[in-house]
Parts: C-alpha cells; sequence; structure tokens
C-alpha cells in the first residue's frame, strides 16, 4: 500500500502528473470572486467561508478522473487487481495520494486566500480545521467515483454529476463551520459532523471502491 | 498444480468457451493456440481471477497466481528501475540483481519508461514477471513486438528459471517460443451460438 502511494505521489510530481494544478484552479476561483462581485468588503466577508467551501470542492473534482483512468488506460490496474495488494488497499492509497496532491495543499493556501476575501479574523483557524476534516472525505468519495466511471470515455463529466451531490453534506458542514467562527459562536457541531463523514466515508467507502472496480474490470 | 475442470467462461455475459479442462504440473508450461476471437484472453483472464467463470473450477496454489495482459502496466513517467521496484514492493520481493541482464535492460536502467520503445517497454514488462517471483503465471501473447532475440531471451526465462524452479506457464500466443510445452487448441470448446448464459445484462 505504501509502494502504491509513493508512486502515485511520484506520478504525480513528474511531467504530466498534474500536481498543484487543483491549488492553481483554487487560487484563481478565489481570486476571480472579487474581481466579479467589487470592492465590497462585508459582501465579501459574508461570503468568504461559502466561495473558499465551494472552491475547494470544484478544485478537488479537477484532479479526481485520472485517479484510476491512467492505471486502467496503461493496464497497471488490472496488474493491481490480481497482485497480492488488496483492492481496498490500493482505494484507500489512491484516495491518500489524492488528498496529499490536493486536499492538503489547499488547505495550507485557504488562510492566505481568507485574507483576499476579507475573512473575519476569528474564522482563519475553523478555516483550516474544517478543510483539513473535510477534504480527506473529498478524496475518498471522489476516488468512489472515479471507480465508477473508470473505463469510460470521457468519463470525466459523468463523475462530476455523481460526485458533485455527494459533495453536499461535506460542503454544508464545512462552511457552517467556518461561518458560525467567523460570527463568534459555536462550530464544534459542525466540525464533529464534518469529521464524522470523514471517517464514515473512509470507514466504507474503500470497500465500496474495490467492488465496483472488480465489476469494472470484467 | 494448476487444476482447470469444466471451466465455461463469457465475455459481456455471452459464453465464449464451454468446458474446458486441464491439468498443469510443476514445471511445465501450457500453450493456447486458437485463432483471434476465440476467447484466449478472456480464459486467461477468468484463470487469474479477473472475471468470474461461468461454471467449472480453477484450482491453484493460493497467493501464486500472477497475470500480464496485452498492456504492460508501465508507468511512462518513471524510470525502469523505479517501474520494476514498485512491482516487487508490492509483491514485498527484492529486484534480483540478474534481472537486468536476463532481459537485456542493464543499459536502460536510468531511462525514463517513457522514451522506451515498443519492445524495450515490453521486456520491462516481462521481466515484472521476474521480480514479482510468483509460481503461476497467465501470460497473454507475452512476445508482441518482442524481436527474435528478446523472444529467446524470454523463452530462456521461462524454461531456465520459471519453469526449472517448479513454476507453472499458461501462454497464449501465436508464434513458437521455442519451449516444449504441450499445446491446447481451443477451437473446440468454443460455444454454441445458442448457448444463453447467465446474463444480469437484461436490466440495463
Amino acid at each position: 500500500m505504501i509502494a502504491l502511494l509513493l508512486r502515485d505521489l511520484r506520478l504525480a510530481v513528474r511531467a504530466g502528473g498534474g500536481f498543484g494544478l487543483g491549488l492553481a484552479f483554487f487560487l484563481i476561483v478565489v481570486v476571480l470572486v472579487p474581481l466579479g462581485v467589487g470592492p465590497q468588503t462585508e459582501l465579501l466577508s459574508r461570503i468568504a467561508p461559502g466561495i473558499l467551501w465551494v472552491a475547494s470542492l470544484l478544485a478537488a473534482l479537477l484532479s479526481l478522473d485520472r485517479i484510476f483512468a491512467l492505471d486502467f488506460e496503461d493496464g497497471s490496474l488490472g496488474l493491481l487487481a490480481t497482485s497480492p495488494l488488496p483492492l481496498e488497499g490500493a482505494a484507500l492509497a489512491k484516495a491518500l495520494a489524492h488528498w496529499i496532491t490536493t486536499g492538503l495543499p489547499l488547505t495550507l493556501a485557504a488562510p492566505a486566500l481568507g485574507f483576499l476575501l476579507s475573512l473575519a479574523p476569528e474564522a482563519y483557524k475553523y478555516l483550516l480545521l474544517s478543510l483539513l476534516l473535510g477534504t480527506p472525505a473529498l478524496s475518498m468519495i471522489g476516488t468512489f467515483g472515479a471507480a465508477l466511471t473508470v473505463g469510460l470515455r470521457r468519463g470525466g463529466l459523468l463523475l462530476s454529476l455523481l460526485v458533485l451531490p455527494l459533495y453536499v453534506p461535506t460542503l454544508i458542514f464545512g462552511a457552517e463551520a467556518v461561518r458560525r467562527g467567523a460570527d463568534g459562536l459555536d462550530p464544534t457541531g459542525a466540525l464533529i459532523l464534518l469529521g464524522m463523514i470523514t471517517a464514515g466515508s473512509f470507514a466504507v467507502l474503500p470497500f465500496v471502491t474495490a467492488a465496483t472496480l472488480r465489476i469494472n474490470l470484467r | 498444480m494448476l487444476r482447470v475442470s469444466n471451466v465455461t467462461c463469457a465475455r459481456g455475459g455471452i459464453p465464449v468457451l464451454s468446458d474446458i479442462s486441464f491439468d498443469v504440473h510443476a514445471g511445465q508450461a501450457l500453450i493456447l493456440r486458437g485463432p483471434n476471437g476465440i476467447g484466449k484472453t478472456t480464459l486467461l483472464r477468468t484463470l487469474a481471477g479477473l472475471q468470474p467463470a461461468l461454471a467449472g473450477e480453477v484450482d491453484h496454489p493460493a497467493d501464486e497466481v500472477a497475470y500480464a495482459s496485452h498492456a504492460d502496466g508501465i508507468k511512462t513517467a518513471l524510470s525502469v528501475t523505479e517501474n520494476l521496484s514498485f512491482w516487487a514492493d508490492v509483491y514485498g520481493q527484492p529486484v534480483p540483481d540478474d534481472i537486468w541482464d536476463t532481459f537485456d535492460l542493464a543499459d536502460l536502467r536510468e531511462r525514463i519508461a517513457g522514451t522506451l520503445s515498443a519492445g524495450q517497454k515490453r521486456r520491462l514488462g516481462l521481466a515484472r514477471l521476474g521480480v514479482i517471483g510468483r509460481k503461476v503465471l497467465f501470460l497473454d501473447e507475452p512476445t508482441v513486438s518482442l524481436d527474435g532475440f528478446s523472444v529467446r531471451l524470454f523463452a530462456d526465462w521461462l524454461q531456465d528459471k520459471h519453469l526449472a524452479s517448479g513454476g507453472v506457464a499458461v501462454i497464449a500466443t501465436h508464434i513458437d517460443l521455442g519451449i516444449t510445452a504441450p499445446e491446447l487448441d481451443l477451437t473446440p470448446f468454443k460455444s454454441a451460438p445458442e448457448a444463453g448464459g447467465a446474463t444480469d445484462e437484461a436490466f440495463l
């Protein structure tokens, strides 16, 4: 499993690996919002939590179709399926690799962009915390979606349609935690629910993903 | 070591080969013959466990099976060494030192796999079989795009290393590998066209 994780990370930083694409997309979307809304600091700081969370959802979505499609095309997915590494482990390694190359950089860059959207100062730590808790779920749910569409030509659009509705709970509780933090309220409830979504998806989805892959590989 | 009894395998829900039975003993290879589309790949995928058999049983020692498809599973952004050591890690094996000479890869070790020729990639894909240390190999046209010299290299490895150490191989190929092995022509096992198999496509 660690071998697969390291290989995927290495592939991501090599030429054409797409590392940083999600991060760059996130930066651009968030920078575009103040330009579109105009210099209304009060409005911006009100919508900042939602914008930051929606942007990270879209950025995570961007690289999902690569998770299994490349391995499927060059045949390594079939070889992995017959290897001693269980497909459940492979799914987990793939999701972790996706999170490290997409979710983690997003989380670390988000506070700087919160400044751009004049996010309330009290909300920064909750922004960081909610993204840290929530983005792993985005990667795991996305890995499941990628397994569903593996082998389909141009499956990327279908993947977005399948995965985005599944992202809704993460978005609601993530943005809610930041908003409550900004308003000086207690965001603990939203953070706990966010953590539950992540824990739940990591507990269940590797098995579902592996079963889906087995069917798609037939 | 490998026992296949009355296996029927299907592609896309339609049975292609029925009632195949054979035994392969340790140190033996079996060569599958048959025209294009007869179901050699389907049979090999079924034997390797990538798809379920419609009927029949496949017996082989657990955790000893490896499959090599048409595609080599090579990552073009990684070097030759990185590609091989990845598979060695997945199977928990060390990379043997003589593998580079066995498959004539010694000069290519640091090359990025994307810059290799088709035949060189194929040699790298076959070298994977040498590092994973599995006893039961299912090989789907292993010699595609190899030149005569490389085919010899591969046949020598198969004969002297793999089979000599008690391994087993089932190989689908159209050419003469130059190894002594019984052949199985799949044409007589072709499923009758009207034989309807269990299919779940009706609900789609």
